[in-house]
């Protein structure tokens, strides 16, 4: 199984310069992998870091949006991909990172960890474009088509712990990174 | 006679959907993110929904909506939620940390679904309804009420005010608005 940071290289390999909306473990790993003020990084919680996105992507359907999801969030916010796959926005990817625990709370495990199937559950929401990744080969090979920009697309990110970079709960819901993503966005 | 002259008058006094979506568009509302409700659907989610100039944006659950119109604010989309209080209340979490918290314009309708006509809020029979002023109050949220045709007024300026100020407002809708 490939590791977060690993998989997070990837991404960011291909997607430099874009906005992302990371949450809480991937939130912290992201932003020491990838800084940058496109960082969207103060969602609340519950879950909301999709929505977020939706928004974004909604507001300015000329740039993509990549959300960094975990798997304890999107199970508080599972309508959201409903919500989404109506919408149907082009410009969105939705990557959850699956390590089947609640990594920043306790490492306690998600309900039917070893049941459920984000894809799955994506994919009969109405997402036309699903991916399960647990091999980083396999994600490198794909990453260009998943930010291809042709459709709603969902991807799960079968993961372990990688190199873990400092939780830094401050900035995540600071006015400094808040006023940095809205200057950004406004120049882009 | 007597029938069509107080049906007359009431619809005169009464809270119109077209006047709360012409000062929506005086607003530059360009999105009305909602979940349905029994007070605001007829006269106003349905009307939305078949306006060119307004997108609707429907949304499972209340608290995708603030997220939403917090995202579409950073880009200087300006968007409306349009919500019941039990949506409201289930919504609360978001609310203060996005809206108030990260100090945001988050502007929201809320219908009060089972409110009386003739009773102040305070007075209502419905614990829910009840409570949504001492709760904006104690959040420290700016908010208004919608009952009647003149209280449609102030709805540009409180849009205008929450975006310059950067702080939501909620309007809290007593009456259904009429549909024509």
């Amino acid at each position: 199984m490939m590791k977060r940071d690993e998989a997070l290289k990837v991404l960011a390999e291909r997607y430099p310069e874009g906005i992302v909306v990371p949450v809480f473990q991937s939130a912290f790993d992201w932003m020491g992998i990838r800084p940058h003020p496109l960082n969207y990084v103060c969602t609340g919680a519950m879950g909301q870091a999709s929505s977020h996105a939706l928004g974004l992507a909604l507001a300015r359907p000329d740039k993509m949006v990549a959300i960094l999801d975990g798997d304890g969030s999107l199970l508080m916010n599972l309508g959201g991909l409903v919500t989404a796959a109506n919408l149907a926005p082009k410009n969105l990817v939705h990557f959850v990172s699956f390590n089947k625990i609640y990594e920043v709370n306790g490492r306690y495990p998600i309900p039917a960890a070893d049941q459920i199937d984000f894809s799955g559950i994506a994919k009969a929401a109405g997402y036309p474009r699903t991916f399960t990744f647990s091999n980083l080969a396999a994600f490198a090979d794909a990453i260009d088509e998943i930010l291809d920009g042709s459709m709603l697309t969902f991807v799960t990110l079968e993961v372990k712990e990688g190199e873990m970079y400092p939780r830094d709960f401050t900035k995540l819901h600071s006015a400094d990174a808040r006023e940095a993503f809205r200057n950004a966005i406004r120049q882009n | 006679m007597v029938t069509v002259s107080a049906k007359s008058k009431l619809h005169e006094s009464g809270l119109a959907g077209v006047e709360i979506i012409d000062q929506l568009r005086r607003s530059k509302i360009e999105f009305v993110v909602a979940v349905p409700d029994i007070v605001t659907c007829d006269g106003l989610l349905w009307p939305l929904t078949n306006a060119a100039d307004i997108t609707v944006v429907p949304v499972c659950k209340e608290d995708e909506g603030v997220s939403i119109c917090a995202a579409m604010s950073y880009c200087d989309r300006r968007a409306l939620l349009l919500i019941q209080h039990t949506g409201f209340l289930d919504s609360i979490n978001a609310i203060r940390a996005i809206a108030v918290e990260y100090e945001l314009p988050i502007c929201i309708m809320v219908g009060l679904q089972g409110m009386e006509p003739d009773r102040k809020l305070k007075d209502s029979d419905s614990y829910g309804i009840r409570i949504m002023e001492p709760i904006l109050d104690a959040m420290g949220i700016d908010h208004g009420t919608l009952r009647e045709a003149e209280d449609a007024k102030m709805i540009t300026a409180a849009i205008d005010g929450a975006y310059t100020k950067s702080r939501p407002f909620v309007f809290l809708i007593g009456n259904s608005p009429s549909s024509s």
